[in-house]
């Protein structure tokens, strides 16, 4: 029987150490709404996400209420609308009023974000991916909670090129689309390369098209009950931290299950994944930085950051995977910079730079997130920075992302403020050498090999 | 059987397990094991409750535990016993 000790260590976790279910995702296929009468379409899509999620935020409510976890959002995935939308709209403004039913039916079932405002251009676009892309700035300075994101390469399909050259212009113009308030459009934009089906996070969830009709995922959360359980392990050798990471993640990663299995019950929807995701948060003691600190290190970006990143990413992978039947999304540390105090001050001291950034990508689970840079960067270096990240996705068979955040008016030495999760940054410099010639070239970049792996 | 795990937490005094007990009883909860330590002046007592008989909803239970909690001065949390099963149990 469960005995004082082992319940007095869950409630230390969930009032001390920031544990939490990060979200509820509630991926709703809208396939079935695809209608060449935009006002019909829209119609459809109310409805049918509506039904869906009317009892999500009650449910997750109720849940968290019975096990005493805060769940602290809830959310929705939907199919790419490239391909929802693409019989239907034939500008850029109908695909802006998609986002808008997106953000009405949102606001009407109380979530906080709704993803899929996306298109899956890893090797092609097609006219309908092209209008969403450019629709982009438009979408997400005139609605509140949708999220948009792009699929840019794969390690199948290489990367294409051209949308990498679209997507630096249109980051900048949804930059200045947003200008009022920080730029803000952009922290909920964000580019792929092999890019999750069912990845429960925002920016980037979506619905992918293997998907069933309806599928409950769930993103946990933990970096504070990891850092506190290593600081008992101070000074240990490598097998007692890394065992201390897997116990940690494996027990953090049973309350997502716990929550994503009981959820799918009320809901009567399947079980689709749990994420085992080291996602930070601005709050004191819910910071991946400083694990790494207590791993060793001075500051996040010291020398040593990305062999002690690569460590933690896989120990979590390992303890999650045997806490959950089926694990999914993106799995791993995310390292974004202003939604994680420690990396922000990591930054402020010099510590941090963009390009050790870059090299933690290749090991942790996602990519270059919430990074504030200059409002005037160009928007070839911006297609650059993509690029860069899109290689290292491509070639290593995993995901990247980039979700950066050109602030305009504002340069280096200035911070900015989101506000809630997303936090606030110190904009961070850019590396001023042009890249234009690189990025005006047309086409893709070619798939890598899959053998001669030296 | 329907098992909730109930936690008290704070500043000892004279009679919260006569309170916490009668609540219990009044509401038809079943207490199946108690333990309970007080470290440094703090009172600490988990208690393992069937709720099968019990006519309220678990939430209703739940704020109820919990503002009585703040007439006595300690927090009170009633969670079911499945977030530590699984927490701690393979």
């Amino acid at each position: 029987m469960i005995n004082l000790y082992e319940v007095t260590e869950t409630n230390n976790m969930i009032s001390k150490e920031n544990l939490d279910v990060r979200t509820i995702t509630l991926g709703v296929s809208l396939l079935d709404c695809i209608d060449s009468d935009l006002d019909k379409l829209k119609d459809k899509i109310y409805r049918k996400i509506y039904d869906a999620a009317k009892d999500l935020v009650r449910t997750g409510e109720e849940i968290s209420r019975e096990f005493g976890v805060p769940i602290v959002n809830k959310r929705i995935s939907v199919t790419p609308m490239a391909l929802v939308g693409g019989a239907a709209c034939r500008c850029a403004e109908d695909f802006a009023a998609l986002a808008g039913t997106l953000d009405k039916v949102a606001k009407d079932v109380g979530v906080n974000f709704i993803g899929g405002y996306s298109a899956l251009v890893c090797k092609g676009m097609t006219s309908a991916d092209e209008l969403l892309i450019r629709s982009i700035p438009l979408a997400l300075s005139s609605t509140e909670r949708v999220c948009s994101s792009v699929n840019l390469g794969s390690t199948r399909t290489g990367i294409n090129m051209d949308a990498v050259r679209l997507m630096g212009e249109i980051i900048k113009n949804t930059a200045e689309y947003t200008k009022e308030n920080d730029s803000l459009g952009c922290a909920k934009l964000v580019v792929f390369c092999n890019a999750p089906d069912d990845n429960p996070f925002m920016a980037g969830a979506f619905h992918g098209v293997t998907e069933a009709d309806k599928i409950i995922n769930v993103g946990v959360s933990g970096p504070g009950v990891v850092k506190n359980a290593l600081e008992k392990v101070r000074g240990e050798s490598f097998e007692v931290l890394c065992e201390t990471i897997k116990k940690t993640a494996f027990k953090v990663t049973r309350v997502g299950q716990l929550v994503a299995q009981e959820a799918s019950a009320r809901l009567g929807v399947p079980f689709g994944i749990v994420d085992l995701s080291l996602a930070p948060t601005p709050a004191i003691g819910d910071s991946v930085a400083d694990i790494l600190c207590e791993i060793g290190l001075e500051h996040a970006g010291a020398p040593g950051t990305t062999a002690a990143l690569a460590l933690l990413n896989d120990q979590v992978k390992k303890g999650g995977v045997m806490a959950s039947s089926y694990v999914g999304g993106l799995s791993g540390a995310f390292i974004p910079v202003s939604e994680d105090q420690g990396m922000i001050d990591a930054v402020q001291a010099g510590a941090l730079t963009l390009e050790k950034l870059e090299a933690m990508t290749c090991v942790c689970s996602v990519g270059l997130d919430m990074i504030a840079i200059p409002g005037d960067t160009k928007a070839s270096t911006i297609s650059g920075i993509i690029a860069d990240e899109m290689a290292i996705g491509m070639v290593n068979q995993k995901t990247t992302a980039v979700r950066i955040i050109p602030v305009i008016g504002k340069g280096v030495g200035e911070t900015v403020e989101f506000g809630g999760l997303l936090g606030y940054a110190p904009i961070m410099p850019v590396n001023g050498f042009s890249c234009e010639a690189f990025i005006g070239r047309r086409g893709r970049i070619p798939a890598p090999i899959h053998s001669f792996k030296n | 059987m329907k098992r909730t795990i109930i936690t008290v937490v704070g500043k000892d005094t004279v009679g919260i397990i006569a309170k916490v007990c009668t609540f219990l009883a009044e509401n038809g909860i079943n207490i199946l094991d108690i333990s309970q330590t007080i470290v440094q002046g703090y009172f600490n007592m988990m208690m393992i409750v069937d709720t099968s008989g019990m006519k309220k909803t678990h939430g209703d239970m739940s704020e109820e535990m919990e503002a009585l909690g703040e007439e006595i001065g300690v927090v009170i949390k009633c969670q079911k016993e499945e977030i530590f099963d699984k927490m701690h149990r393979i």
